[in-house]
């Protein structure tokens, strides 16, 4: 029952002589939360507009329903896009923003009229109609971007960090609005960001993305579960990275001492980077561990204390609900199936 | 921070000498005959001269349409150009502004004589020569060319604030590029536009050596007339203070039906 909607094939963008993607192929499945998350520079923004028809590729295919919509101008398309700063028209109040679209396609005054009050309700922003733009907050001016590009019914709604310059209390509620209106409009949202955090409570799927190309496709689960290497999992929550040798299948060695693990498949004794989780590690008393290390710092984080603890080497990153005194001696344990062992990144 | 009253004072005293008084003596000797006396046959003598005054205002209005039309694709191609590329097109279209008014006119002379530069170049493919110079379209090319920075300017700086992404949102949410024009771009150049339209119209309406260099003595405007009235043989202040007014007063009208049609237009837009 899964449809592709848009599919791009190897796309290729170049700015200057530099290449922004490189070869970037992506299939976005009809009627899903899709969310591109990179750190900035990473071409996700890019990869954005080439489906909304604001960037060119050197090479490449987009397909929309099956059908090239490469060399198609932008308002000829069946996407909308919510943009980063907003973008809505200074001279228009609040109703004529909305119904710009509706306007261009010729709709009558009462259509027009029924249509902008239900994305007025949609966005809870009913009463104002008549408002200039000026005179509404960063939050209530997002509000009607979403209203007006959703008003035209689009197949596909495009957001570019719409969420980036709000305060954190309003961008949660926003997450889960959003969130909310994808599900009961049935329509596919395509959401730029580099908040690992917004990609993970609003996907059903994540496309990691790092120096103009894709890392991992995936549910929020598998990416944080399963990350496909370092970079993902270091992007994806904090992780402690650590550089190991892959014995053989299922035995791992890293800061100077070997571990059973879950993954085979490996060279033999490979260098691999290993990576745990701040919350897989159990601190138990100093005998009892299989690592030994002295806690550096403890921060409070609000439902966990984040600890830093010096062994073997390495600086651990540790969440836990009970802190340790800084300075005291801690034994470090972990179950082998939060041992997860990756190639090294080849560019490192 | 509130600036101090007294800051205006200079500005108050120089408004003061130089534009109240002035004024004030443009009425009275407007208002008064050679021995000082009241009267209103000056402004009643105007009647002689209403073709000179309709074929100023004609001229005046063609040349600011015809500035608009090429000043408004012109400033929208600067504003969405590169900000190296921008500040040297400005620089360019300034460059000619350096040179002095009346030298950039004879320069227009030169280029358009009956064995000028543009008939010269035309004889040599066997065309013309042609009648270039010494007409109304001379006059209005003189005005469009002298006075289409003023243009530009304005409508350069209020474009390059339209940002770039309501452009892009506008072609989003389904404009053409003629729709992106007339419903967004349009609108929000409006303020440029009517200050472009007023720095243009006025000195064109008002302007005498454009007419006399390139006019050829039978294109007078008023602002021709005028000025024989104060250093002419026909020499008599009290008409030309008469005229000087009702050209005002006209100006100061159609400025401000323009201004009324301007903020309308931003309301139905």
């Amino acid at each position: 029952m899964e449809n592709t909607i848009i599919s791009l094939r190897n796309a290729v963008v170049e700015y200057d002589g530099e290449q922004i993607l490189k070869n970037i192929s992506l299939d976005i499945i009809d009627k899903q939360f899709v969310t591109l998350l990179g750190p900035s520079g990473c071409g996700k923004t890019t990869t954005l507009r080439i489906i909304g028809g604001f960037a060119e590729m050197a090479s490449g295919e987009l397909l929309f329903n099956g059908v090239s919509i490469k060399n198609l101008p932008p308002h000829k398309r069946q996407v909308n896009t919510v943009f980063q700063k907003y973008a809505l028209f200074p001279h228009l109040n609040i109703y004529e923003n909305i119904a710009f679209g509706l306007r261009i396609q010729k709709l009558p005054e009462d259509e027009i009229r029924e249509r902008v009050g239900e994305m007025l309700e949609l966005v809870n922003m009913r009463g104002y109609e008549k408002r200039s733009i000026h005179s509404l907050s960063g939050g209530q001016q997002q509000r009607i971007a979403i209203a007006r590009a959703l008003v035209n019914r689009p197949k596909v709604l495009l957001l570019d960090e719409p969420l980036g310059a709000l305060d954190l209390k309003l961008r949660k509620d926003m997450q889960i609005e959003l969130k909310r209106m994808q599900q009961d409009l049935e329509i596919t949202f395509i959401y730029v960001t580099h908040d690992q955090e917004e990609a993970l409570t609003m996907s059903d799927t994540v496309v990691v993305m790092r120096d103009g190309m894709i890392q991992q496709i995936g549910t929020p689960q598998d990416i944080y579960n399963e990350p496909i290497n370092a970079f993902v999992a270091d992007f994806i929550g904090e992780s402690n990275i650590i550089d190991g040798i892959m014995r053989r299948d299922f035995l791992v060695e890293f800061a100077g001492k070997e571990f059973v693990c879950v993954d085979k498949g490996f060279g033999k004794d490979e260098l691999v980077d290993v990576v745990i989780r701040p919350e897989d590690i159990k601190v138990v008393p100093q005998q009892e561990g299989a690592i030994v290390g002295v806690v550096q710092d403890v921060i409070f984080k609000g439902v966990h204390y984040e600890m830093t603890v010096d062994a073997l080497g390495y600086n651990w990153i540790i969440h836990s609900t009970r802190s340790e005194e800084p300075g005291s001696i801690i034994g470090m344990n972990v179950t082998p199936e939060d041992i997860h062992i990756m190639h090294k990144s080849e560019d490192e | 921070m509130k600036a101090p009253k007294s800051l205006a004072i200079p500005y108050a005293v120089w408004v003061l000498i130089f534009t109240v008084v002035p004024l004030g003596l443009v009425v009275g000797f407007a208002m008064t005959d050679q021995d000082g006396s009241l009267t209103l046959e000056n402004i009643f003598a105007m009647s002689e001269y209403m073709s000179v005054l309709f074929r100023s205002i004609l001229f005046a209005i063609i040349a600011t349409v015809i500035c608009l039309l090429i000043a408004f694709p012109a400033s929208y191609i600067i504003s969405r150009a590169s900000a190296i590329n921008q500040s040297t097109l400005v620089v360019l279209l300034m460059v000619p502004m350096w040179i002095n008014f009346l030298l950039r006119t004879y320069a227009w002379m030169t280029l358009l004589e009956q064995n000028g530069l543009i008939n010269r170049l035309l004889g040599l493919i066997g065309l013309g020569p042609y009648n270039l110079i010494n007409n109304s379209g001379a006059v209005i090319l003189g005005m469009v060319y002298n006075y289409l920075p003023f243009m530009i300017l304005p409508l350069y700086s209020v474009m390059v604030k339209i940002d770039q992404s309501i452009i892009e949102a506008a072609q989003d949410l389904g404009s053409n590029k003629l729709r992106l024009v007339r419903k967004v771009i349009l609108p929000l150049s409006m303020p440029g536009i009517s200050t472009g339209v007023i720095a243009v119209f006025v000195p064109s309406v008002s302007t005498f050596i454009i007419s006399r260099m390139l006019g050829g003595g039978t294109n007078d405007l008023i602002g021709d007339i005028i000025e024989m009235q104060f250093s002419g043989n026909s020499y008599n202040p009290h008409l030309g203070s008469a005229m000087a007014l009702v050209l005002m007063i006209i100006v100061l009208f159609m400025m401000s039906l323009f201004n009324q049609f301007g903020s309308e237009e931003d309301v139905i837009l």
